[in-house]
Parts: C-alpha cells; sequence; structure tokens
C-alpha cells in the first residue's frame, strides 16, 4: 500500500518541484510550489509524521506561499510593459549549463553516497509514533528549550520584517 | 507481519533530487522570489530526510527538528520578502543582477 502511494506521489513532487524551476511567470512558481508542497504532506504522511503533515499544510502552503504570493500580487512588475523584468534572463547560456552540470554533478554523487551507505536494520516502529500526543510530549519536556528560543527567533524575525519593509517617514 | 513498506534510501533518493532542483533553481533563476522558492524547496528536502531517519531509527528527534527548520524557514521568508520590498523601493526591479551596488 505504502509502496502503491509513495511513487505516484514522489513523482508528482518531482515533476512540481521542476515546474517551479522552468516556469518564467512567478505566479506559475508558487502554485507549483503549493502543489508540491501538498504531495510533500503525503510523503509525511506516509511516514506516519501527522504533526508535521499538518504543519506542513499549514505553514508552508498556507502561510509562506500566502505571503510569498502577496508580495508577488504587491510589486506586480507586469502590465508596464516589461514582461522582461520577470524572465529568468537566460542570456548567459553557458552560465546555465554549466550550473546544470554542476547540479548533476552534485545529484549523480549523492546518489551514488545514499547507494554506498547500509541501511538494512530498521528500527521497530511503535505503535503511536508520530502521533500529536508523541510528538507534543517530546516538544514540551524534552525540547522545550529550543521551542522557547524558536518563539524568540520568530518575534526577531516580525520585528525585523516590519521595521525593514516600513517605509521611511521623516 | 510483513507490510512492504518502502525503503529509506527510496526516501533519501527524492530528498536528494529535491535538494538538487533547488539548487538549480538559486543558480539559474534570475528572479528574487523565484530563488526564495528554490531555497524553500532545498528546506523542504532536508525535512523529508529528517523524517525518513525519524522513522527508520524510531525517534521523535528529528521531527522536532523538522519544525525547527518551519520555524526558520518561515523567519527567513518573512524577512527576505521585507528585504526584497525595501529593495523594489530603491530601485523597480527583483532581478538579481541589477543589484550590484556593493560591486566596487
Amino acid at each position: 500500500m505504502e509502496l502503491l502511494i509513495f511513487y505516484p506521489l514522489a513523482g508528482i513532487c518531482i515533476l512540481f518541484a521542476l515546474g517551479v524551476v522552468i516556469n518564467n511567470s512567478p505566479i506559475s512558481s508558487a502554485i507549483s510550489l503549493i502543489a508540491m508542497m501538498l504531495c510533500l504532506a503525503g510523503v509525511f504522511i506516509l511516514q506516519q509524521a501527522h504533526f508535521i503533515a499538518i504543519l506542513q499544510i499549514i505553514i508552508y502552503a498556507g502561510a509562506i506561499m500566502v505571503l510569498f504570493m502577496f508580495v508577488i500580487m504587491l510589486l506586480n512588475l507586469k502590465g508596464k510593459g516589461e514582461d522582461d523584468k520577470w524572465q529568468s534572463r537566460d542570456r548567459n547560456v553557458l552560465l546555465n549549463v554549466l550550473s546544470g552540470l554542476l547540479a548533476a554533478g552534485i545529484l549523480y554523487k549523492l546518489i551514488s553516497i545514499i547507494n554506498e551507505a547500509k541501511f538494512n536494520s530498521p528500527a521497530l516502529t511503535s505503535e503511536n509514533f508520530g502521533t500529536v500526543r508523541e510528538v507534543g510530549t517530546i516538544l514540551f519536556t524534552e525540547f522545550v528549550l529550543p521551542f522557547e528560543v524558536a518563539s524568540i527567533l520568530l518575534l526577531v524575525a516580525m520585528i525585523g520584517a516590519v521595521v525593514l519593509a516600513k517605509s521611511k517617514v521623516d | 507481519m510483513n507490510i512492504e513498506t518502502v525503503p529509506l534510501t527510496h526516501y533519501l533518493f527524492l530528498s536528494a533530487t529535491l535538494f538538487v532542483i533547488g539548487v538549480t533553481g538559486v543558480l539559474v533563476k534570475r528572479n528574487a522570489i523565484v530563488v526564495f522558492m528554490s531555497i524553500e524547496i532545498m528546506l523542504n528536502a532536508v525535512n523529508i530526510s529528517l523524517i525518513a531517519f525519524d522513522r527508520y531509527l524510531n525517534l521523535h528527534d528529528g521531527q522536532i527538528f523538522s519544525f525547527m527548520v518551519m520555524c526558520v524557514a518561515a523567519a527567513e521568508v518573512s524577512v527576505g520578502l521585507a528585504i526584497i520590498i525595501s529593495l523594489f523601493r530603491n530601485k523597480p526591479t527583483t532581478n538579481l543582477d541589477d543589484f550590484n551596488i556593493m560591486k566596487s
């Protein structure tokens, strides 16, 4: 069952990720990114990480992508007769080919490393692995300090964003 | 009880492929917003491998880690997009090639 769901889901995921890179208009990129994140939430559910799957949908597909869409709409570079500004400026073909080769090299190396590694002793998954109760208990006992630090990080990011995006008031 | 499950390596392959797609996006695209999206793809790819190892080892630490990754991603996106907006105010473009004022 897991096999039956995982491979199509992974394929769709990779296709949408390629769509983010290939599309020229950033709106299409953002929509394929949302689709990719929803597929990834499916992958997380397959791995019984329900809490992370829900967070993936709420935070990534919800909050972060809405922010992206909002900024794309706000900047609104189109409509000035300069469609070129949204293009990816593929003038330097040589550089693009080189970076493509570099990426292919990284992928080859990563896959060969993964193939060499020996993963043949999986631990037995416990009954209530990955449930919200389990993860929440650990989050609020063992990892309570990182959790609080994360809240401070978010507060600092919020203040930073407000200060940066605020228009200059004299 | 022998349920067929996807081996860990296949999750890692998916993770590696997505990460490399993200790297390609960062290298090739010149639009700052799409570069940010590619960074998000890379962060998500890392999350996949964290959670795959998590299940493989029957721990929960990987899930906490990916939770922290999501926090950092949210912070990064909010600050990054604010920077893009304030750059856009100085120069009405998001093309990264046009932002070379730091070049001496």
